[in-house]
């Protein structure tokens, strides 16, 4: 998917919005999040199947320090968790951002409104780094 | 200290396999001097400081009068660390950083009667840790075999490049190595030196996060975790730490004497399944019902599994436990500790 067509959360999370009817969002953590999150030792993705809501938690990924909840940005059915990641956890870091995908949702309900565009979230980040 | 200074598992991985460097400067130096230093800490301190003869250092805590543990402690027969800047005739004492003011005011307190002085050096010095199966032979090195001359909990001054120094065997992590005590000023070009000299062999220096991690698998205390003014030694499974004999009359003696006999709390291992890490917090449950609590819960990079110390009811230290993990039940075992013994 094309980086400029992603938007982002307060969380760090990206969300990919396909052009299905109804939209399929693709939610994945961002470089930022990833960035942050070294020396990750477990990823507990949602099932699928599951139905979950906007600001809802849905899953965490646990370092050796803390654990990170990861909330879903959309409401909907969960179709689909990367479940090939839970394997790669040492090299998540060096992936690219649109590989670290963690789940897809069928939205039941509107689009999101809340989201961040590029250039909003890389200010929040820079504004947080400081 | 940084929580960290690359990676967590990777400065780990280093001091077990290596060896890591620690600025644990933080810790607080003490030094009792006077006629009457050693009977005051044995007043004050769980195990006998009396008997303790020159280079033997002794693990002790400091205990409140109902047996609750104000600081684990590392007393330093005489000449201890304060050898290094002159004072022969000192005991030295090793307090936890978060420990410091408290007790250097609980020492003075409990002055009267005494005649020692209490002298808190933590500025004016630093302390290095080098740990791991390299840590030895590489301080070796720089001391012409000061280090390997030393057993086990024994300490000596030594030179170091030039530099003199305290030399302690004693660590927290679960490797052999030693803590190496210095004046201030010239803390930074010890470091710089062992930085240099250990990184040929994957020394790395190492924060925070891996000294809880190195510490926990070896099943070591932390104060605030396993040990507090709530928790006795022996719920926190130090009997080895606390000397009863005839004749000690120490601050906490007779609670600690019947708690011996029947502890409310148990320290016990934990196992977890998956690889979820249970936190310092989390309920532990036996059919159903809370029986206790965890103290300190990581992920072992070592063991590749969850581990866990948590004070649970005497009772229920046996057989299958559950905890409640962030709302999920998780089967747990306790397991014999520590989790982790370096290979020898």
């Amino acid at each position: 998917m094309p980086s400029n067509d992603i938007c982002f959360t307060e969380t760090h999370e990206w969300v990919h919005l396909s052009d299905e009817t109804p939209p399929v969002a693709t939610v994945g953590l961002s470089a930022f999040a990833l960035e942050a999150l070294t020396d990750l030792v477990h990823l507990e993705l949602p099932e699928v199947g599951r139905t979950v809501e906007a600001g809802e938690n849905v899953c965490e990924v646990e370092s050796v320090k803390a654990v990170s909840e990861i909330y879903t940005p959309v409401t909907g059915e969960v179709t689909a968790a990367h479940e090939a990641l839970v394997d790669q956890l040492e090299t998540l870091t060096e992936l690219p951002q649109e590989d670290v995908w963690l789940f897809r949702v069928r939205l039941s309900g509107d689009r999101p409104d809340t989201l961040l565009d590029t250039a909003a979230y890389q200010k929040l980040c820079e504004d947080g780094a400081n | 200290m940084p929580v960290q200074y690359t990676s967590i598992l990777e400065e780990h991985r280093a001091t077990r396999e290596a060896v890591g460097l620690f600025d644990i400067s933080h810790m607080g130096r003490l030094s009792i001097t006077g006629p009457d230093a050693t009977a005051f800490l044995d007043r004050l301190v769980t195990r006998r400081v009396s008997d303790l003869p020159a280079g033997h250092i002794r693990y002790g805590l400091v205990c409140n009068p109902a047996g609750g543990v104000l600081d684990d402690v590392l007393v330093y027969g005489a000449p201890g660390p304060a050898e290094v800047w002159g004072d022969h005739a000192a005991l030295g004492v090793v307090v936890n950083a978060g420990n410091r003011d408290k007790l250097v005011a609980w020492f003075k307190d409990h002055q009267s009667g005494f005649d020692v002085r209490v002298d808190d050096h933590t500025h004016a010095t630093a302390t290095v840790a080098v740990q791991g199966p390299r840590a030895i032979e590489t301080v070796d090195r720089l001391t012409r075999g000061a280090a390997s001359a030393l057993q086990n909990y024994r300490g000596a001054r030594a030179t170091l490049d030039g530099r003199p120094v305290y030399l302690s065997r004693t660590g927290y992590t679960g490797e052999d190595g030693v803590e190496i005590i210095c004046p201030a000023a010239s803390a930074d070009g010890l470091w710089q030196r062992l930085v240099a000299d250990t990184a040929p062999c994957g020394g790395v220096p190492v924060g925070l996060g891996a000294r809880d991690t190195l510490r926990l698998e070896a099943a070591m205390p932390l104060y605030g975790h396993e040990l507090s003014d709530t928790i006795n030694p022996f719920e926190a499974g130090l009997h080895f730490g606390v000397t009863l004999a005839e004749g000690r009359d120490f601050i906490g003696r007779d609670v600690l004497a019947s708690a011996q006999r029947s502890p409310a709390r148990r320290r016990v291992g934990l196992a977890l399944e998956g690889r979820r890490a249970a936190r310092e917090g989390t309920p532990v449950l036996r059919d159903g019902q809370p029986v206790g609590v965890v103290t300190s819960g990581t992920f072992s990079p070592t063991l590749q599994r969850p581990i866990a110390l948590a004070l649970v009811d005497p009772a229920a230290d046996t057989g299958p436990l559950t905890l409640d993990l962030r709302g999920k039940a998780l089967s747990a075992t306790t397991v014999p500790l520590p989790f982790y013994r370096r290979p020898r």
